[in-house]
């Protein structure tokens, strides 16, 4: 069990990494400090960088919610703990 | 029927519906009136906590804000969501296993000691406290607008209807009520937006509205803003950084984790039936915070838009220069919405060069166009707060409208205003008086002491509400940055780190806050006292580290809450082992029990 719970534990934080590193880069990247480079792209009548900001950054934290809690579902049932 | 009649016709009418749904709720089960979403769908407990978060600062305040702003506004947007990610997946399913009521109660077992769980009371206390200053100010901007009186008597009136709302609600407690309450909100926001869209771009979405083109010419509506706010002195609207990208980057880090240490929100996931569901739940909740904060950005930018069509039709046309003598309307012709406004003392018009006519503009450039024209500073002062509700009248939308945005505005308020006064009280009376100080209080005495602790609450919140430290959704903000450097911090020690010990835990919250504190009142005054402000001890200039404004600090303070932590972690002893364990099986969804009755 202990070597079980270590492997979980492991996957656990792999998988809250990843995300946060996505969660990091649409906010923080290209809503922030990429953003006047990428004002320079449009997308409709929206400056890239001002829509990532005002727009895109907040769908994205949804599916990356969606995501999360899936991909845990999946390792609760591969380590054998999730609840009954 | 009179738009003052059809206002109060609807707001009654809304609050029929929540005091019908909670009688109607009450009466079905008891258990549910404790455990908010036992049992719900999810789908419903996310509206409800939707509800539950979305505060006058969020309707009422933080569009107003961005147009202002512009891109710098983005901060609120993105801060006020992006830390639901950070709730999902670090905080949300381990209080969740963890399987108590409040944060004290948590903070206070992982550290084995009653100390770190006042201490905690006292963070709580404090980040809930001045929230509830920042919805006062918003009560007061809603109630002043509604009953056409000033700002300070829409206060005192705002805090009577909370006071009699927050004690005689558990209606609080009740999803279905939240339920309704984020139906009227989110009705009350969109449907405004989706008018004013259409009026302005031909585009019913306003996401989408606010990348399109004007109607009848080949111009973005964004690009068109740009011009004509530049045009008139101010910064570029989609460029315009708050103050540095350091500090809209630290801003943006503290309203992140703020979101993810606020109490009220946290204790909505302790009571989902299952680890599963806490994870899911979060992004439910975000679901329906997103609707409202993408359209968010759209109702700025378009209540910017139409603020200054109403003052310098030309410009906006393009037809002609922004300093010809009749660019600007004249005070005598001005619509209806502004003298409605007037009234409220919201929306000030001082005519400095005496021409009779509007000069809305950044008298802070110092373009000698300006000085040509014979302009002698900005004339307009319209309160940031007023934006949305003033908005549907602004666009001259149906009276209808102009209603529903008024029992949203109030919805949000009431709704996030009595959340954070049952927070405050149970702390006070439970995990203070009750586990602290007297033991044996009675279960009168604690429900007494509670309703005490409401009601000074809600006068000091009231009395600092009537000279605000910010505008709504800035003092909120300076709340989740007591939130962010106090209680986030201890939170994700007490699940990420096995060896945290109680010490370190103490440290860190009481010199993370502290910091904070110290920041914010050093510019904000002390206790935000007016006239209380001591820059001078740290020489004087405001913004004094390293350009980051107060409400951004609470970053810094969590990386002091940290910091501390770990020295101070060294010199004492690991905690026992029995606490190690308890971590252990905190990180492991299996054995969750379901949480029932009351606390």
């Amino acid at each position: 069990m202990q070597h079980d719970s270590i492997g979980y534990w492991k996957a656990t934080l792999a998988l809250i990494r990843n995300v946060l590193i996505v969660w990091f880069v649409v906010s923080y990247g290209f809503g922030i400090l990429l953003a006047p480079m990428l004002n320079n792209i449009s997308l409709g009548g929206y400056p890239l960088g001002f829509w990532f900001a005002q727009q895109g950054s907040m769908y994205v934290f949804v599916a990356l919610i969606f995501y999360y809690a899936k991909a845990m579902g999946k390792l609760d049932e591969k380590f054998d703990v999730h609840e009954e | 029927m009179s738009l003052q009649g059809i206002t109060y016709l609807v707001v009654g009418l809304t609050f029929a519906l929540y005091i019908g749904i909670a009688l109607w709720a009450r009466a079905g089960s008891t258990k549910e009136f404790y455990v908010a979403g036992g049992g719900v769908h999810p789908v419903l407990n996310g509206m409800a906590t939707g509800a539950d978060w979305m505060s006058a600062a969020s309707f009422i305040s933080m569009a107003g804000l961005i147009a202002n702003m512009g891109y710098g506004g983005s901060l609120f947007l993105m801060g006020w969501t992006g830390g639901y990610v950070l709730l999902a997946m670090l905080l949300a399913p381990y209080l969740r296993k963890f399987g108590k009521f409040t944060v004290p109660q948590f903070v206070g077992d992982r550290f084995y000691s009653k100390g770190a769980s006042t201490v905690a009371v006292i963070c709580l206390l404090a980040a809930s406290l001045t929230y509830i200053i920042g919805q006062m100010t918003g009560v007061g901007v809603a109630f002043s607008r509604f009953l056409g009186v000033s700002n300070t008597t829409g206060i005192f009136i705002g805090m009577g209807i909370v006071f009699m709302y927050a004690v005689f609600g558990g209606m609080k407690g009740i999803t279905y009520t939240q339920v309704a309450q984020y139906c009227v909100l989110i009705l009350a926001y969109t449907v405004p937006a989706i008018f004013i869209s259409l009026q302005l771009t031909g585009n019913p979405l306003p996401q989408l509205g606010l990348g399109s083109d004007m109607v009848g010419s080949d111009v973005a509506l964004l690009t068109k803003l740009d011009q004509v706010v530049t045009e008139l002195g101010f910064a570029k609207y989609t460029t315009n950084t708050r103050l540095s990208t350091l500090n809209m980057f630290v801003y943006t880090v503290s309203l992140m984790i703020g979101t993810a240490g606020l109490p009220h929100v946290i204790v909505r996931f302790f009571t989902v039936p299952k680890v599963k569901d806490a994870r899911a739940s979060a992004g439910w909740a975000l679901v329906f915070i997103a609707i409202l904060y993408t359209t968010a950005p759209a109702v700025a930018a378009m209540a910017q838009m139409n603020l200054l069509k109403t003052i310098t039709p030309g410009i906006v046309a393009g037809t002609v220069d922004v300093t010809a003598s009749d660019a600007q309307i004249k005070y005598d012709d001005r619509p209806e919405w502004m003298k409605r406004w007037e009234v409220t003392g919201l929306l000030k018009f001082e005519d400095k060069n005496g021409d009779g006519r509007i000069q809305y503009y950044n008298d802070k450039n110092k373009d000698p166009k300006f000085a040509a024209a014979g302009w002698e500073g900005n004339e307009l002062t319209v309160n940031r707060d007023i934006m949305v509700l003033a908005n549907p009248e602004i666009a001259m939308l149906p009276n209808w409208v102009i209603a529903l945005v008024a029992a949203g505005g109030l919805a949000a308020a009431l709704s996030t205003a009595a959340g954070l006064l049952l927070a405050i009280s149970s702390a006070i009376s439970h995990d203070l008086l009750k586990e602290k100080f007297m033991p044996d209080l009675s279960e009168k005495g604690e429900l007494l002491a509670g309703k005490i602790a409401m009601a000074c609450s809600i006068l000091v919140a009231g009395y600092l509400g009537l000279n605000p430290p910010d505008f709504a959704a800035g003092t909120v903000a300076i709340a989740f940055g007591l939130a962010a450097s106090s209680i986030f911090p201890a939170l994700m020690l007490g699940i990420f780190s096995r060896t945290m010990n109680k010490e370190g835990a103490i440290a860190g919250m009481l010199a993370g806050l502290g910091v904070t504190m110290l920041y914010v009142f050093a510019h904000k005054g002390l206790f935000f006292i007016n006239g209380t402000e001591f820059l001078g001890l740290f020489g004087g200039k405001a913004n004094f580290f390293f350009g980051i404004e107060p409400n951004a600090f609470g970053a810094i303070g969590a990386c002091v809450n940290f910091a501390v932590a770990f020295a101070v972690k060294r010199m004492f002893p690991a905690p026992p082992e029995e606490i190690v364990a308890l971590v252990e099986s905190v990180r492991i969804p299996r054995g969750s029990k379901e949480i029932g009755g009351a606390h």
